[in-house]
């Protein structure tokens, strides 16, 4: 009786919500994988079993490469990305050090000003960025957004390391200026390496933020050449009111694999840094 | 008292023999240290993000069409807004959806955590798997749904057409109603996942003992999800949700793939709207104008945030 009541409760208040939502969660993706192994032929078949793939065929994704640059533009977000990360890490915890650890004047202001800006959203600063950019000459070079994408990213780092870097204790820091260690030295020495973790953390979510970006690179590169991932593919495998769907679903799998294989690696991180703000408040 | 002048006194003798040493221990000072260090990013976050805000506001105040010269119009771009139909249309549009949108997220996620916070085999890779939404990038994963939702050969109306639900299903992104209800549904879609890991990580917080005590106290599952879960994760889901409204009222990615902000405007969003005026037509000082008008929205959000970190 006990166990048809617990067995009932794991199947109705565990497997099939959870069921339901992973499903939820990941139709799209098997409809994409799908769509982009499937001829022409079949793919416009309204006979055809939309759930299957009778005849799979990799001529879309051949299409995609050899039609389009698609590699350049994977090759450019990743260069993006990399370099988008690393000046918003360094510019990231250059703010949060002090803020984290030191008193000076300014401290509380400068703090609540970080937090505001992590709140502004592009959509208020696109026109007149699109502007400066033009009149600093940056149209069409990546330099664009790899000067643009930190202004979105360290605010958000700054306030995500400012959490890791107040876990470490004072102490620490005074023993080692005690020993005769500079500020600098104990900062690099020793408290930074024990904040890898955080580091790891808004390092992986700076990455995947400045792959999926989309308004600034929309602005800023409209040259196929200089082109990211998500604009090359709603750029230009969408000509006019045509759609191929099979190389536009290509192409999207494509795009998301490397984002998904490099979360899938750092997972416990980006979680952490997805609830620190949440939980530690 | 003398003791310490002297020592002083010796100090400044000795003083310009020892300069660097000075210069070091100036530079070990707290609050010059700090300084050094936040200079950099604070004069980086002046130029590309302070500078384009204020000049984003001086631009509003102007009539200013793409190569023409700039004309002063005061708060004209404004009243110019008001008397537009197609404004207030997205500003409906963007209460809308971001209200529709977060309580969804919000309900739905807190159904997620729920049901995420038991104990069962593979749970790491389902979390995963779960997030994959809310990772891709938005515009890939926004493409295949537009295929989804695609009138003729969409997933949506095939497995409605061969199910014999309907003979032909609607137009998803056709009709004003039905573009709404798309756009929100995708925008659940990938929000919730933020939501519903993020409450999870706060339910693990909640202490064993809490719930145990409750338990002896006779509450049941009800009573102790009311009076036990949902107090103690008030805090996660107020910050999360003030996050997610942020996120979803300047929406800009979404809107512009699935829709376009059509079918005749009535999917635009705010942000779509000024992206249209500035880019597509050319007018700077009205899309600046746009973008500015949901600066109020923006204030009183932060003042909420900054009301319930305060009372913490």
């Amino acid at each position: 009786m006990v166990g048809e009541l617990t067995w009932r409760r794991r199947l109705f208040g565990l497997w099939l919500p959870l069921l339901v939502f992973v499903v939820i969660a990941l139709f799209p993706f098997t409809w994409m994988a799908a769509t982009s192994l499937k001829t022409n032929a079949e793919l416009y078949n309204p006979k055809a079993n939309p759930m299957w793939i009778q005849n799979p065929s990799l001529v879309h994704y051949i299409d995609l490469l050899k039609e389009t640059n698609f590699l350049t533009w994977v090759a450019n977000t990743m260069l993006v990305a990399t370099v988008a990360t690393f000046i918003s890490l360094l510019l990231g915890s250059m703010l949060a050090y002090p803020l984290a650890r030191m008193r000076f004047r300014g401290a509380p202001l400068l703090a609540i000003a970080v937090a505001v800006t992590y709140l502004i959203p592009q959509t208020l600063l696109f026109v007149p960025m699109a502007d400066l950019i033009g009149r600093m000459k940056l149209g069409n070079t990546l330099s664009a957004v790899m000067l643009t994408y930190p202004t979105l990213l360290v605010p958000f780092i700054a306030w995500l390391l400012m959490g890791y870097f107040k876990t470490v204790p004072k102490e620490l820091e005074e023993q080692a200026m005690i020993d005769g260690a500079s500020r600098w030295r104990a900062m690099t020495r020793i408290i930074l390496p024990l904040c890898l973790p955080g580091f790891l953390s808004a390092g992986i979510f700076a990455f995947t933020l400045s792959q999926n970006e989309f308004l600034y690179a929309l602005l800023f590169l409209s040259k196929s050449s200089v082109r990211t991932v998500p604009i090359g593919v709603v750029g230009e495998l969408i000509r006019g009111d045509a759609f191929y769907w099979g190389q536009l679903m290509a192409g999207a799998l494509l795009g998301s694999i490397p984002v998904a294989l490099i979360y899938s690696f750092f997972v416990k991180y980006y979680v952490a840094g997805l609830t620190a703000g949440a939980v530690k408040g | 008292m003398s003791k310490i002048l002297e020592a002083s006194r010796a100090g400044a003798l000795a003083a310009p023999a020892r300069r660097p040493f000075r210069i070091r221990a100036f530079l070990e000072r707290e609050s010059v240290f700090s300084w050094l260090m936040v200079t950099p990013p604070v004069l980086f976050l002046l130029a590309f993000l302070g500078y384009p805000f204020f000049y984003g506001v001086y631009l509003s105040f102007f009539e200013r069409e793409v190569a023409r010269p700039a004309t002063f119009v005061g708060l004209g771009n404004f009243v110019t807004l008001s008397n537009d139909p197609i404004f207030w249309q997205a500003v409906r549009n963007t209460l809308l959806f971001t209200a529709v949108a977060t309580v969804l997220k919000a309900g739905g996620g807190l159904a997620m955590a729920l049901v995420m916070n038991q104990s069962f085999r593979m749970k790491a890779v389902t979390r995963a798997m779960l997030l994959l939404p809310f990772i891709v990038p938005t515009v890939l994963s926004t493409v295949a749904w537009q295929w989804i939702l695609d009138p003729g050969m969409g997933l949506f109306n095939r497995l409605l057409v061969v199910s014999g639900l309907a003979t032909t299903g609607p137009s998803w992104l056709g009709t004003p109603t039905m573009a709404m209800i798309s756009i929100i549904m995708v925008n659940t879609w990938r929000g919730l996942p933020f939501f519903g890991i993020s409450i999870l990580a706060g339910l693990q917080t909640i202490p064993v003992d809490l719930h145990e005590s409750a338990t002896i106290d006779g509450a049941g599952t009800w009573g102790r999800f009311r009076y036990v879960t949902l107090p103690s994760l008030l805090p996660v889901i107020f910050i999360v949700t003030t996050f997610s409204i942020v996120i979803t009222f300047f929406d800009f990615q979404l809107v512009y793939v699935l829709t376009g902000g059509g079918p005749a405007n009535s999917t635009h969003l705010m942000a779509t709207y000024a992206y249209s005026l500035s880019m597509g037509a050319g007018q700077m000082g009205l899309g600046s104008a746009v973008a500015l008008s949901m600066v109020p929205v923006l204030g009183l959000l932060l003042v909420l945030l900054t009301l319930y970190v305060r009372k913490d």
